[in-house]
């Protein structure tokens, strides 16, 4: 028993040094070293191009709800430090008023809701829509800025990711660099 | 068509996983390989082991509570006393002392339950230190206990099973280490964040919205989480945050991490007991299985969403997105949550509550089977040879003969003991299921109310005693009930079950071989894999269908009903 005792705690130690400090301290620096702008959180000039920002109004195209909520508990939609979904069943009535609600504001605005525009992402920091959300927008955000609704098109398609190597995960539009192309389209 | 060529990759990098990383793990665990002595040599002398001395399961056994006695207080304090220790860039304080509890139990016991939101609870030494540490070791002393079991079957008239110790070690050296850190290279170049610089903050000059991003150490921890079947993340969101798992790449990265050391543990078995088709066969039953409920659960979530539907506001042509990410959809999303699910993983990329009735109940009740398809790394192989020992028995009585398996005569103390480790996991769920929906303070758990609140409930305990760590997590678990309650069943899950399986494996290796005659029943075969599957579905259905049907079922059939 004290013999098991010793042991454990050195062994216990050993394993601290090794996979507690040594992996992750020499993961961090070949990181930092390279792929110091992945490692660090993709950050360009208005924000990470993997964790989603709230965007209001018209003029921009809108990402997925975020159910994150902030640390006194009231909602705060895309708060990338309090991460999480909305955790609604599905027989839920709050997620049912949600949703119904979230579709009637962006119908609103002259947008036919698609399933992603109207429930919240895993994460409550989804960076992508669809290309089908992201096409429904077009119309809409053409009027708001007063732009020929082709041109606004192109943009859209030209933003799509397809799936990596063609079959992994699902195509999508990242939000924050449609809207920077949108920003510079005249 | 994406879907389909996913699992066309998936299916070739784990069968190459399987032959292998099989042979690998044979060679490390039988002592073959030598190339990392330099580094094994001195740990040892610092243990005062002698690495070729082995253990009586007795001593075996009781080496691995001690270590993991020790390993569940000294993360314990580590997490307590964090607010004092460095590397805690957002001065977070000590973690409270029933969380800390849950914690440490968690993650000793490779659950990795997470009662907590990890941005912003835990500092980055803590996550490393305290956390990623058991990860590794956990899983080791999970492939330690499975090796033991197959040493069981393959010695004869030995009254030793190996070294705890050194099967610790060489776990973590050989397999767990190098594999960990390469995915973890891969996991920073596609996106995630690994760096202990504290939470950036932005400012977007289109919208003047200001962002405070938590960072940490993180592409590594994931990389260890998948490989090791641990399940718990940096964030809360876990699998889903764009930070642990940013691309296609790397969710399907995970699900071969996940799955590759317990499908290659099955070569490794039939490598070590000296028939391959053995090994085989056990990867059979777990491959039937997987795939049904991996098709099933995609079926599942690729309906509309009940609640959805119910608002008549959108069309819902590719399934449920309630709780997913665009970058998986529902299909990424059911591979994902079944693999963690078929295994004690429990990460998740997309919100478990928010699945379909059904697809939750796949979940669900992939963890209710045992996780045996293929199930944690070492858990998954020695779960499934306990129900084999039990499906030879049940074959024996049919012909009124006393059974074999792999030459070992199966008598009544080895029968005992695997039904006594195979129902300790379902005992343990439907009481402490039972007793929390008794009690005021396990009620004041739930978020979602009618069925659906219910499966909130049986799904923590299934989790938590069957060390998956999988949530519908609307649940609230940082009460001073479900810590303490989930800690308890967590260590449940994880010691009643190991310590009848060292017993089994040294009862076994005592014994001696009995030559095959032409009534042995073949356990190659795929009559035995038939019988071993249906042994696994009697023994959960008929343990869970009562309380599944109270849950997932209801919420299933209540057509049109809103709760």
């Amino acid at each position: 028993m004290l013999l098991h005792l010793r042991r454990s705690l050195v062994a216990a130690l050993f394993f601290l040094v090794l996979c507690g400090l040594a992996y992750p301290l020499a993961g961090t620096g070949l990181a930092q070293v390279a792929f110091h702008h992945q490692a660090n959180g993709s950050i360009g000039a208005n924000g990470s191009s993997l964790i989603g920002q709230q965007w209001t109004g018209p003029r921009w195209f809108q990402g997925r709800p975020s159910a994150t909520v902030g640390p006194t508990g009231s909602p705060s939609p895309y708060d990338a430090m309090a991460s999480g979904a909305s955790n609604l069943g599905p027989r839920s009535k709050v997620l049912a008023s949600h949703v119904a609600a979230r579709a009637a504001a962006l119908r609103k605005e002259g947008i036919t809701p698609t399933a992603g525009l109207v429930t919240s992402s895993g994460s409550g920091l989804d960076p992508d829509i669809s290309p089908a959300a992201a096409y429904a927008q077009v119309g809409a955000v053409a009027r708001a800025r007063h732009l020929p609704v082709a041109a606004v098109r192109r943009l859209v398609t030209s933003h799509i990711s397809p799936a990596q190597l063609g079959f992994l995960g699902e195509p999508v539009v990242n939000v924050l660099s449609l809207n920077e192309a949108l920003a510079s389209l005249r | 068509m994406g879907f389909a060529w996913t699992l066309v990759a998936l299916a070739v990098v784990l069968a190459l996983a399987w032959r292998f990383l099989g042979s690998y793990l044979a060679a490390v665990y039988q002592g073959r390989l030598t190339f990392l002595g330099w580094v094994e040599r001195p740990v040892y002398r610092l243990l005062g082991v002698e690495p070729d001395a082995e253990q009586s399961w007795q001593r075996y056994a009781g080496a691995l509570i001690v270590f993991s006695g020790v390993a569940v207080l000294l993360t314990y304090l580590l997490i307590r006393v964090q607010g004092s220790l460095p590397l805690n860039p957002q001065h977070l304080g000590a973690v409270p002392p029933a969380l800390s509890w849950n914690t440490a139990v968690s993650f000793v016991t490779n659950t990795n339950w997470q009662n907590y939101a990890g941005e912003s609870t835990m500092s980055y030494l803590s996550q490393m230190a305290a956390l990623t540490v058991q990860q590794f070791v956990s899983a080791a002393v999970g492939i330690a206990v499975a090796v033991a079991l197959v040493r069981g079957f393959a010695r004869r008239g030995s009254p030793t099973i190996g070294n705890f110790w050194v099967d610790l070690v060489r776990g973590v050296l050989y397999v767990l280490v190098p594999i960990a850190f390469l995915a973890g290279i891969v996991f920073v170049g596609q996106g995630a964040v690994q760096t202990l610089a504290g939470p950036a903050v932005v400012h977007n000059h289109l919208t003047g919205f200001t962002q405070t991003i938590a960072r940490g150490p993180v592409g590594f921890m994931e990389a260890i989480k998948e490989l090791g079947t641990n399940g718990g993340g940096f964030f809360n969101a876990n699998g889903a945050h764009p930070f642990e798992n940013p691309t296609g790449v790397t969710n399907l990265l995970s699900v071969i991490l996940i799955l590759c050391i317990p499908v290659a543990l099955t070569y490794a078995f039939g490598k070590m007991v000296g028939s391959v088709r053995q090994g085989a066969a056990l990867l059979a039953a777990m491959g039937v299985i997987f795939c049904a409920w991996l098709a099933f659960t995609t079926v599942a979530e690729s309906q509309p969403n009940p609640a959805v539907t119910a608002s008549h506001a959108v069309a819902q042509h590719h399934g449920n997105m309630e709780g997913k990410e665009s970058r998986f959809g529902p299909q990424s999303s059911s591979l994902y949550n079944v693999a963690s699910t078929q295994t004690s993983t429990g990460s998740v990329d997309a919100s478990a509550d928010s699945f379909t009735p059904m697809g939750g109940f796949g979940m669900l009740t992939g963890m209710m089977l045992g996780e045996v398809s293929p199930g944690g790394v070492g858990s998954g192989l020695y779960t499934i040879l306990l129900f084999a020992i039990i499906t030879v028995f049940i074959g024996g009585l049919m012909i009124g003969r006393t059974p074999e398996y792999l030459g070992k005569k199966i008598q009544s103390r080895e029968v005992k003991l695997a039904a006594l480790a195979v129902l300790v996991m379902p005992i343990v769920v439907v009481a402490f299921t039972a007793v929390a929906v008794s009690v005021h303070a396990g009620r004041g758990g739930p978020l979602n109310s009618g069925p659906h609140g219910f499966t909130e409930i049986l799904y923590a305990f299934t989790s938590q005693a069957n060390n998956n760590g999988s949530a519908f997590a609307g649940l609230s678990g940082n009460s001073a009930f479900y810590n303490v309650a989930g800690g308890i069943a967590m260590l449940l899950g994880r010691f009643a079950i190991i310590v009848p399986t060292l017993a089994l494996a040294g009862a076994l290796a005592a014994k001696q071989v009995v030559p095959a005659g032409l009534g042995t029943f073949r356990t190659d075969k795929p009559l035995f894999v038939g019988l071993l599957i249906g042994v696994i579905l009697i023994v959960g259905g008929l343990t869970f269908f009562p309380a599944a049907a109270l849950g997932p079922l209801v919420e299933q059939f209540s057509h049109g009903r809103l709760f």
